[in-house]
């Protein structure tokens, strides 16, 4: 059996310019060559761990080819060798800079597939959890992009406003950062006291620091000619290319999952969906410094009308049952050692579920054959189906211009690579 | 009577270069540090020392002992020139600021050129060479990017630079830094004609064209001094560190300081053109004639004004660098050709119509 081998042409800057050499020797002609710029996966505009091989015309990039993947951890996969719970955990290291929004959306699609419906104090608490982090993730996405086009102080004023954040969550969770706050058909703990006091100020002081960061920024003329007209998405390619969040609506299209397809109670608040015109990065900018005005407003209405009672879905042999409850009584000790050891009994079958996260719609998909453990769960994440448009956002752009086009799309690698 | 001129320069030289200038880029790193954090609601380095004053001593030790590591793909020998060729011009131009009028009978200058701003443009282009040099010898993609974006950058503002003093020349006629800062001092300071012949329609009309000048001339001292909103050489989250990338310990401090040296000389040499020099406003304790005799008190109050007009001038630079975000090359070449050079050659026009229909 005679065996052939191909060829594969991999062309790296040594083999370039050999060839350059041989043609060059043919012609008179100068002739020039691009540089080629590996920027990433460790490049402090890529925020994580993004490669961009950028093929140069001087500073004007000719071709992008992003590279991911280096922060791959097989999420999905691990998720089909767990119970449903024990994968809470998993979802706080999505968008990191979101844990409780991705808590939450979880702990929905799994309610979802066992067909639950939380109690109405359990829904206004996961909101308030939805819209604490979308202001966080929006405050830390806001100041790296002012970072990354060079205006480091709002970088440190947002960075403030997060620590409030995450003071917030250490008082409703016990953790700043892997929060883990939900289960499924419910939250391990109700509202400490005092938060909702906390909560309201917090808002005050936000909007607060957003004024000033838009007087440093919204007007100014060199972040203007920084993000105007630059890395434009046309409202049809954003649709093509599967945006979503921030950066669709920064394209001027109004969809957001919070009212095209409500979950928890938020038909219940009044808020506006901040929608562009244009699609460059100004919009995405203008889009999330909205968004947070709006998120704080719907904290303020759910803090002021928080309903009494339960806030986990009604006592069942399914969801784990409370803490002390397992200490006293022989019942509730029985479900818990079932739930634990065997998990819940899901029945078979897919469901879909898309939360609107900070970053865009974060979609849990369950495929279920039944017991306590997923046969396949696949997570749509926002950054990653965001970063796709990168290939054709930025051929034609500048150097400088990659920067504030990353800033502006705004992903977390975390959730992109899974 | 020459070894007394020699042993005279080089005490100023001591004086003035190593042991004022040099703390004073040490302090500058320090005010930098702690004006940003005031700036951004943080605390800044306030363990060593007094209020963290020490600091700069700390980071100088911690430079001294780091690996000095030149990588292997490197030029070795531009890529060991390229810090020291940064860092000497902008010590180099010191020579010429009057940084106080007399002490001991001494004026405080350490060379009284009669050809000063040509002699600190001439020493301050050499900078880029130095910024070029470390790009190109690195042999690497982000410095080389960062070496060209500071040569065109350099080099597009120099000539706005040079061309935003020409009317100031013209109206002093005079090339002597010590002269000029002398006619300040009795006729009012280039943008505060206030006292002496300053005050008269003359002396307001010509303002205006020095106040152009002032605005180019600053704006084009960012841009040589490669500071926010004009960092793109560095520009750090883009071309990482830009031309210092591959550099470490004390060869990258050189670059850093050699940035903070430029600023204060920019500073000085602001002071000098456009605010009075050494010279109090309103003409206090000025002295009548450049050869006056001068009290040793008020030859040393003049030198403290000279150095709390550069220390303000500093917080302006620090201010700005806080605030303003970074433009982008095209934009920032823009601006340099499209609207400084052309505003420049303008202002030189208005400031030759003026003094002939004036004359």
């Amino acid at each position: 059996m005679s065996k052939t081998t191909r060829e594969i042409e991999i062309k790296d800057t040594a083999s370039r310019s050999s060839e350059l050499e041989g043609y060059q020797q043919t012609t008179d002609d100068l002739v020039g060559e691009k540089l080629v710029l590996n920027m990433g996966p460790s490049h402090p505009a890529t925020h994580g761990v993004l490669r961009l091989v950028l093929e140069m015309d001087g500073e004007v990039i000719t071709k992008a080819d992003p590279d991911i993947g280096f922060l791959h951890r097989g999420d999905e996969k691990i998720a089909e060798n767990m119970q449903y719970n024990q994968f809470v955990p998993y979802t706080d290291r999505l968008d990191y800079l979101a844990p409780l929004a991705n808590n939450v959306a979880y702990a929905c699609a799994v309610e979802k597939l066992m067909g639950w419906e939380l109690p109405a104090r359990g829904q206004a608490i996961r909101t308030i959890c939805c819209e604490m982090s979308r202001i966080s993730a929006h405050l830390l996405g806001l100041g790296a992009y002012a970072m990354d086009v060079g205006a480091m102080t709002v970088f440190l004023y947002t960075f403030t406003q997060r620590e409030t954040v995450y003071n917030l969550c250490e008082q409703l969770t016990g953790a700043r950062f892997t929060t883990s706050y939900t289960r499924v058909g419910g939250q391990i703990r109700d509202l400490p006291e005092g938060f909702t006091d906390s909560l309201l100020k917090f808002c005050d002081e936000l909007l607060a620091c957003l004024d000033e960061v838009e007087t440093l920024l919204n007007r100014n003329k060199i972040f203007l000619d920084r993000t105007r007209d630059v890395g434009v998405i046309s409202k049809e390619d954003a649709i093509a290319w599967g945006l979503s969040g921030p950066n669709l609506r920064g394209s001027g299209v109004d969809h957001d999952v919070r009212k095209a397809n409500p979950y928890l109670d938020y038909e219940r608040y009044d808020f506006e969906i901040p929608v562009g015109s244009v699609g460059d990065s100004y919009d995405r900018y203008l889009v999330r410094m909205e968004e947070m005005k709006q998120s704080t407003s719907i904290l303020k209405q759910a803090v002021a009308g928080l309903p009494d009672g339960p806030i986990n879905v009604a006592d069942c042999k399914e969801r784990l049952p409370e803490k002390e409850r397992v200490l006293m009584s022989m019942e509730e000790l029985i479900h818990h050692f079932i739930l634990v050891t065997e998990g819940l009994d899901a029945p078979a079958g897919e469901v879909y579920f898309g939360a609107e996260n900070p970053k865009g719609e974060l979609g849990f998909y369950i495929h279920s054959k039944g017991g306590g453990v997923p046969y396949r769960l696949k997570i749509r994440a926002p950054s990653f189906v965001n970063l796709s448009i990168l290939s054709k956002l930025l051929p034609g752009s500048m150097m400088s211009d990659s920067v504030s086009i990353l800033g502006s799309l705004d992903f977390v690698m975390g959730e992109c690579d899974r | 009577m020459d070894w007394q001129i020699i042993i005279a320069a080089a005490i100023k030289v001591v004086v003035f270069v190593f042991l004022t200038t040099l703390p004073l880029v040490a302090m500058s790193v320090w005010a930098e540090r702690r004006v940003s954090a005031a700036m951004q609601d943080r605390v800044g380095p306030n363990r060593v020392g007094p209020f963290g004053l020490l600091q700069a001593v700390a980071d100088g030790i911690k430079f001294l002992l780091k690996e000095d590591f030149t990588p292997d793909h490197v030029r070795k020998g531009y890529f060991w020139l390229a810090p020291a060729l940064t860092m000497v011009p902008a010590l180099l131009t010191c020579a010429v600021l009057p940084f106080g009028s007399q002490l001991f009978g001494e004026k405080m200058v350490i060379a009284d050129l009669d050809v000063g701003p040509l002699f600190v443009f001439a020493i301050a282009s050499l900078t880029v060479y130095g910024i070029v040099l470390a790009g190109w010898s690195s042999n690497s993609k982000y410095p080389f990017l960062g070496g060209i974006r500071a040569t065109s950058q350099m080099i597009s503002y120099e000539i706005s630079l040079g061309l935003s003093v020409v009317p100031l020349v013209m109206i002093y006629g005079e090339l002597n830094l010590g002269n000029i800062v002398m006619q300040q001092a009795q006729n009012g300071w280039a943008l505060l004609p206030l006292w002496g012949e300053g005050l008269s329609v003359k002396g307001f009309l010509l303002a205006i064209p020095l106040f152009i000048s002032f605005i180019i001339f600053t704006v084009s001292m960012f841009a040589e001094t490669n500071r926010l909103p004009f960092d793109l050489p560095e520009c750090e989250t883009e071309l990482v560190a830009g031309y210092h990338t591959e550099y470490s310990s004390m060869k990258f401090a050189l670059f850093f300081l050699g940035e903070y040296a430029a600023m204060i000389i920019g500073s000085g040499l602001a002071v000098t053109l456009f605010f009075g020099g050494w010279s109090l406003p309103f003409g206090w304790l000025t002295p009548e004639s450049a050869d006056a005799e001068v009290p040793l008190w008020v030859g040393a109050v003049h030198i403290g004004t000279f150095f709390a007009k550069v220390i303000a001038f500093i917080l302006f630079f620090i201010v700005v660098r806080w605030t303003l975000p970074r433009f982008r090359y095209d934009q920032l070449m823009r601006l340099g050709w499209v609207f400084f050079f052309e505003i420049a050659l303008f202002n030189v026009v208005l400031t030759a119509l003026l003094l002939w229909g004036l004359a």
